[in-house]
């Protein structure tokens, strides 16, 4: 290596040192040492105590609430992130076709997804849904009487599903920008065929689209399995009523910081990064099957 | 051909029905939440409409002064120092970062750039525990250190990734004839992408305040005495006094909270958009 070289190089690990030290300091490092915790019992206060697999064992055997608490994350993903996405397809369906003021219906339909995570529409969300709150008003305008929604535990997870679909539009910008790419004239060579509509989207809209469907359906997974910030909020912090919106995340934040059994909730998160990685995996794997690259390779 | 004209026509107004309805039905609760903070405690729940037959400012006054001897301009105060230093920082380290991944050349920068893509899926609870004894130990707990000296080392790996795709489509020519002009990396850093990475930058801006202004969990964490509240800490105040009778005040005060996060959304909307976009097209 040339010494014009050396000293290029090491300008650029200057550029790089921040990123470098964050990531050995508060991200690998941090990422090894809570593995180890995962095999302890751990108070913060006194020093971290082995005790093998039992962390597991007990998640496993002997929990309950953690079995809640897979159980409510599973329904909620399989429900929100299917919903969620179809919403937000056909919406962008919708609006691609050069609709006037699109800036305007874009904005509305983004706005939720921007205010979405606060703790403010949590809060407004808990009073929709309430015995005397604007749902069940609406409900009354066609005669049926509604319950009160968030206090009711076979309830509960679908207001938080509902929040969440009512989320789509920041999927919807992602895939209008994707929609967008779609070259015209492979619409007008279809149409000069005789393909109608229909065929049109199965031919060259959905697989055009498959990388961008693919990268929503990825993230937005993610996103659901570690939701916290609405569950916590209707709850009260309790994951109730008789633990239906007990989030994977919540209970182990109830295990860290509310019981102090820190060993425990490194195993939970080390468990949910396993899950996360297997799941992420296995939609790779499937997508070679489904998601069509212009370039024809893989990514 | 007329019937087919007719045909779109009727498709086009069935379209414009369809997506105006939807658009109701996605602002009414947020409008719904603006109108009750206008409204009187008592008709809040009984009134229909969403004009309030009575206004008042009451809720808003009410829930300004939430505790005795402190108020919610407190928690903003803190909640715009917190959400200030992160923007800096992300700009900062972030930007320094994207441009080494994107534009200079170094030993092991395949490997940095994939560990760094990882870290982009990464849940933050893997990190969370060990972190959490690190700033107990340092004795941060119950101070904003936690929650802004990890944005300067370019923790938040989505806004590395969006200035790299940003940067990558800088022309390379403008690097060269800079170094023809006897610019060093430094200078073009300065003098060549910073300047042109401005919309980038300001993408990473915005959602750096947005998502530092909203965020609850690690807020919840390490602030725990009052005087050191954010807002969205100051909110959970109404639910833990529990008492049912301050539903206006907690109404008043969360249209307060997100009022920022929107005023910012409708200036900035193109760069939030396309930051979006970005994100999702070119992975």
């Amino acid at each position: 290596m040339s010494k014009r070289n050396k000293k290029n190089s090491a300008i650029a690990y200057g550029f790089l040192t921040p990123w470098l030290i964050g990531f050995f300091g508060l991200v690998l490092g941090p990422m090894i040492v809570s593995l180890y915790l995962s095999f302890t019992q751990y108070n913060l206060l006194t020093a971290p105590h082995w005790v093998g697999f039992s962390n597991y064992k007990t998640m496993f055997q002997d929990d309950p609430n953690f079995w809640s608490s897979v159980r409510v994350t599973a329904v909620y993903c399989v429900l929100s992130v299917p919903t969620q996405l179809l919403a937000a397809l056909l919406v962008a369906l919708l609006l691609k076709k050069g609709i006037k003021g699109i800036r305007i219906y874009r904005t509305v339909y983004y706005l939720p997804s921007l205010l979405g995570g606060s703790v403010a529409i949590a809060i407004l969300w808990q009073n929709i849904f309430n015995s005397d709150g604007i749902f069940n008003r609406f409900l009354g305008l066609f005669g049926i009487k509604g319950q009160a929604w968030i206090s009711n535990p076979d309830y509960a997870i679908y207001t938080l599903v509902l929040l969440s679909i009512w989320q789509f539009g920041a999927s919807m910008i992602i895939f209008l920008a994707g929609l967008k790419q779609i070259p015209e004239d492979l619409y007008e060579a279809a149409q000069i065929d005789g393909a109608n509509r229909f065929h049109q989207f199965r031919a060259i809209t959905l697989p055009m689209l498959s990388p961008v469907i693919f990268f929503n359906l990825v993230m937005e997974v993610i996103k659901s399995l570690q939701s916290f910030t609405s569950a916590y909020i209707i709850s009260g912090g309790t994951g109730g009523p008789v633990n239906s919106t007990l989030f994977y995340t919540l209970y182990l934040y109830q295990n860290g910081f509310g019981y102090f059994k820190m060993g425990y909730a490194a195993a939970m998160a080390w468990l949910l990064l396993i899950v996360l990685a297997v799941i992420t995996g296995f939609l790779f794997l499937t997508s070679r099957y489904w998601v069509h690259y212009e370039d024809g390779g893989i990514r | 051909m007329t019937v087919q004209k007719k045909k779109i026509k009727v498709g086009r107004v069935i379209t414009y029905v369809v997506i105006t309805l939807i658009g109701i039905i996605m602002l009414y609760p947020v409008l719904w939440l603006l109108s009750s903070s206008f409204k009187p405690e008592n008709i809040i729940f009984s009134e229909e409409g969403l004009w309030p037959s009575h206004f008042t400012l009451q809720n808003y006054i009410q829930g300004w002064h939430i505790i005795d001897g402190m108020s919610f301009g407190l928690f903003f105060k803190n909640s715009l120092i917190i959400s200030s230093i992160n923007v800096i920082a992300n700009l900062i380290s972030c930007s320094m970062v994207a441009y080494a991944f994107a534009r200079l050349n170094f030993p092991l920068k395949k490997l940095w750039f994939g560990c760094m893509l990882m870290t982009l899926m990464l849940p933050v609870h893997v990190t969370l525990v060990p972190q959490y004894a690190i700033f107990h130990y340092l004795g941060w707990i119950n101070t904003f250190l936690p929650l802004t000296v990890p944005k300067f080392f370019a923790t938040d790996a989505f806004f590395v990734f969006l200035l790299v795709q940003f940067i990558r489509g800088i022309p390379k020519e403008l690097d060269e004839s800079a170094i023809m002009d006897g610019c060093g990396i430094i200078r073009i850093y300065f003098k060549i992408v910073l300047p042109l990475a401005v919309p980038s930058l300001i993408t990473t801006a915005i959602f750096s305040f947005i998502w530092t202004w909203d965020d609850f969990f690690s807020q919840m964490l390490y602030l725990n005495s009052t005087d050191k509240y954010t807002v969205t800490l100051g909110l959970k105040l109404f639910l833990d006094s529990s008492g049912n009778s301050e539903w206006g005040a907690m109404f008043a005060m969360s249209v307060l909270s997100i009022l920022p996060i929107t005023i910012i959304f409708f200036f900035f909307q193109k760069y939030i958009v396309e930051g979006i976009a970005t994100s999702g097209i070119k992975g």
